[in-house]
């Protein structure tokens, strides 16, 4: 390394977190799915946009504070939550309807394959323990737009941002962000274009680890 | 023509499972451990019915609700959305003692609540492209294509309230609704455990969250476990 090509120090997970909580505009409806995309929350200023719990809340508050919790007030992933003034509770059916009709801005969802035209793979692993669907499917068919989150290649160094995924499909064309620990890549139908790298990832270091053109 | 609303509280879980037979359909209102009907729950063991489909978001969790009855071995098949840890079910999924059916979280309920409201099947988005097409008809619609899933009904759910009133009508707790109200309307019979149980009159008509039109029989549980899956609280500054 010369002193004019730093070493690349990819995002971590927070830095992700907070770098996708710039793309939520004030009022939106968000459903921020299970794992790191729940932590996009701690970095959204108080009243900034309301979020939606599929399993029947609109209105998630911060994790209670101990001895507060409520096993009967969680997230989709189960946690113990608040609700914030002026949210509401509702049923699992009115709840993906809401999904499913349009009313949800955007779904920021965990993935692990998103493909150059917008597929995003993120509910099976080929030939690995079936977890199940869940609300993946109606989030990433139903919401108005859909940002994924994830390491931009797996811990084998295999590519995540792909031509094609060959992993089972959770929705086809509705990708239209990816946010990873190098950057912030948009897919454009034969490739991703590059709107932001982490700190001193150059282009060819995305690129290395990219199955598609960058552009 | 028989009226199926009168003095529909019992005074005990066995007579409110009374009606279960080897064989049924049961839906089984929570997601994950909240919101389970614990006691119709435990119930149904004692009962002695086996043979059972259920309809469940998740089939119970960490060896607690519906994973009872997996243990129990008085389960055919599943058809839920989600599976993640289970592994009361992931093993017998495995051994092939129980067939799952997976289905999509928001087409599970909505396929329910297309039974319940006398539809028997319905276009949705969700899926298409993806395996869960498979076998499905699909159609476009200005210019969006949409696969066709049917109606799904229950013989029996098992419901949990917050607050019921002697007619059933309901009212639930924060995020323990999810699957109760839905379920209720899409079985034939449907059995409540509430928390509170109050005369006709003490739940305002504008705060009932489901009208006791889809309640058949109530039984009053006034503990239950409530168990916590994920802890997760911060600390107090």
């Amino acid at each position: 390394m010369t002193a004019s090509s730093p070493e690349p120090t990819p995002w971590s997970t927070a830095d992700m977190a907070r770098r996708a909580a710039r793309e939520i505009p004030a009022g939106a409806i968000v459903n921020l799915g299970i794992g790191l995309p729940t932590q996009v929350g701690d970095y959204l200023p108080d009243g900034h946009a309301w979020l939606h719990s599929e399993n029947g809340l609109l209105g998630i508050g911060p994790f209670p504070y101990e001895g507060d919790e409520d096993p009967n007030l969680i997230n989709a992933g189960k946690q113990t939550i608040t609700v914030v003034s002026g949210g509401a509770t509702f049923d699992s059916a009115s709840s993906f309807a809401m999904i499913r009709g349009g009313h949800v801005d955007l779904a920021i969802l965990g993935a692990m394959q998103v493909s150059a035209t917008g597929d995003l793979a993120n509910w099976a692993v080929p030939g690995g323990k079936v977890m199940g669907i869940g609300g993946a499917m109606d989030l990433a068919s139903g919401c108005r737009h859909v940002i994924a989150m994830m390491q931009h290649v797996t811990k084998k160094n295999e590519h995540k941002l792909v031509l094609a995924c060959d992993y089972p499909l959770t929705a086809a064309r509705v990708v239209s962000l990816v946010i990873t620990d190098l950057g912030v890549f948009q897919p454009t139908g034969d490739g991703f274009r590059v709107v932001d790298l982490a700190p001193g990832v150059t282009r060819e270091h995305a690129q290395a680890r990219t199955g598609a053109p960058l552009g | 023509m028989t009226g199926r609303h009168a003095d529909k509280v019992v005074a005990s879980v066995a007579e409110a499972l009374a009606p279960l037979r080897d064989g049924m359909t049961i839906l089984v209102g929570g997601f994950g451990l909240s919101g389970n009907p614990e006691a119709l729950i435990r119930g149904v063991i004692e009962r002695g019915v086996r043979d059972l489909t259920i309809v469940s978001n998740n089939a119970g969790n960490l060896g607690k609700g519906l994973a009872l009855w997996l243990k129990a071995g008085i389960v055919r098949k599943v058809i839920c959305s989600y599976i993640g840890n289970n592994d009361d079910l992931h093993t017998r999924m495995a051994s092939g003692e129980i067939a799952v059916e997976i289905t999509p979280q928001g087409t599970l309920a909505e396929r329910m609540r297309a039974a319940g409201a006398g539809i028997p099947a319905f276009y949705t988005p969700t899926g298409v492209g993806t395996e869960v097409e498979r076998g499905k008809p699909t159609q476009e619609f200005d210019g969006r294509r949409y696969l066709l899933e049917r109606a799904l009904h229950g013989d029996v759910a098992l419901v949990r309230a917050h607050k019921a009133d002697r007619f059933g009508n309901l009212r639930f707790w924060r995020t323990a609704r999810n699957f109760n109200p839905v379920m209720a309307t899409a079985a034939k019979l449907t059995l409540v455990e509430c928390d509170h149980l109050v005369e006709l009159g003490a739940i305002d008509p504008d705060d009932v969250h489901l009208s006791g039109i889809h309640v058949h029989r109530i039984v009053h549980v006034p503990e239950h476990e409530n168990a916590f899956e994920y802890r997760t609280v911060r600390k107090r500054p």
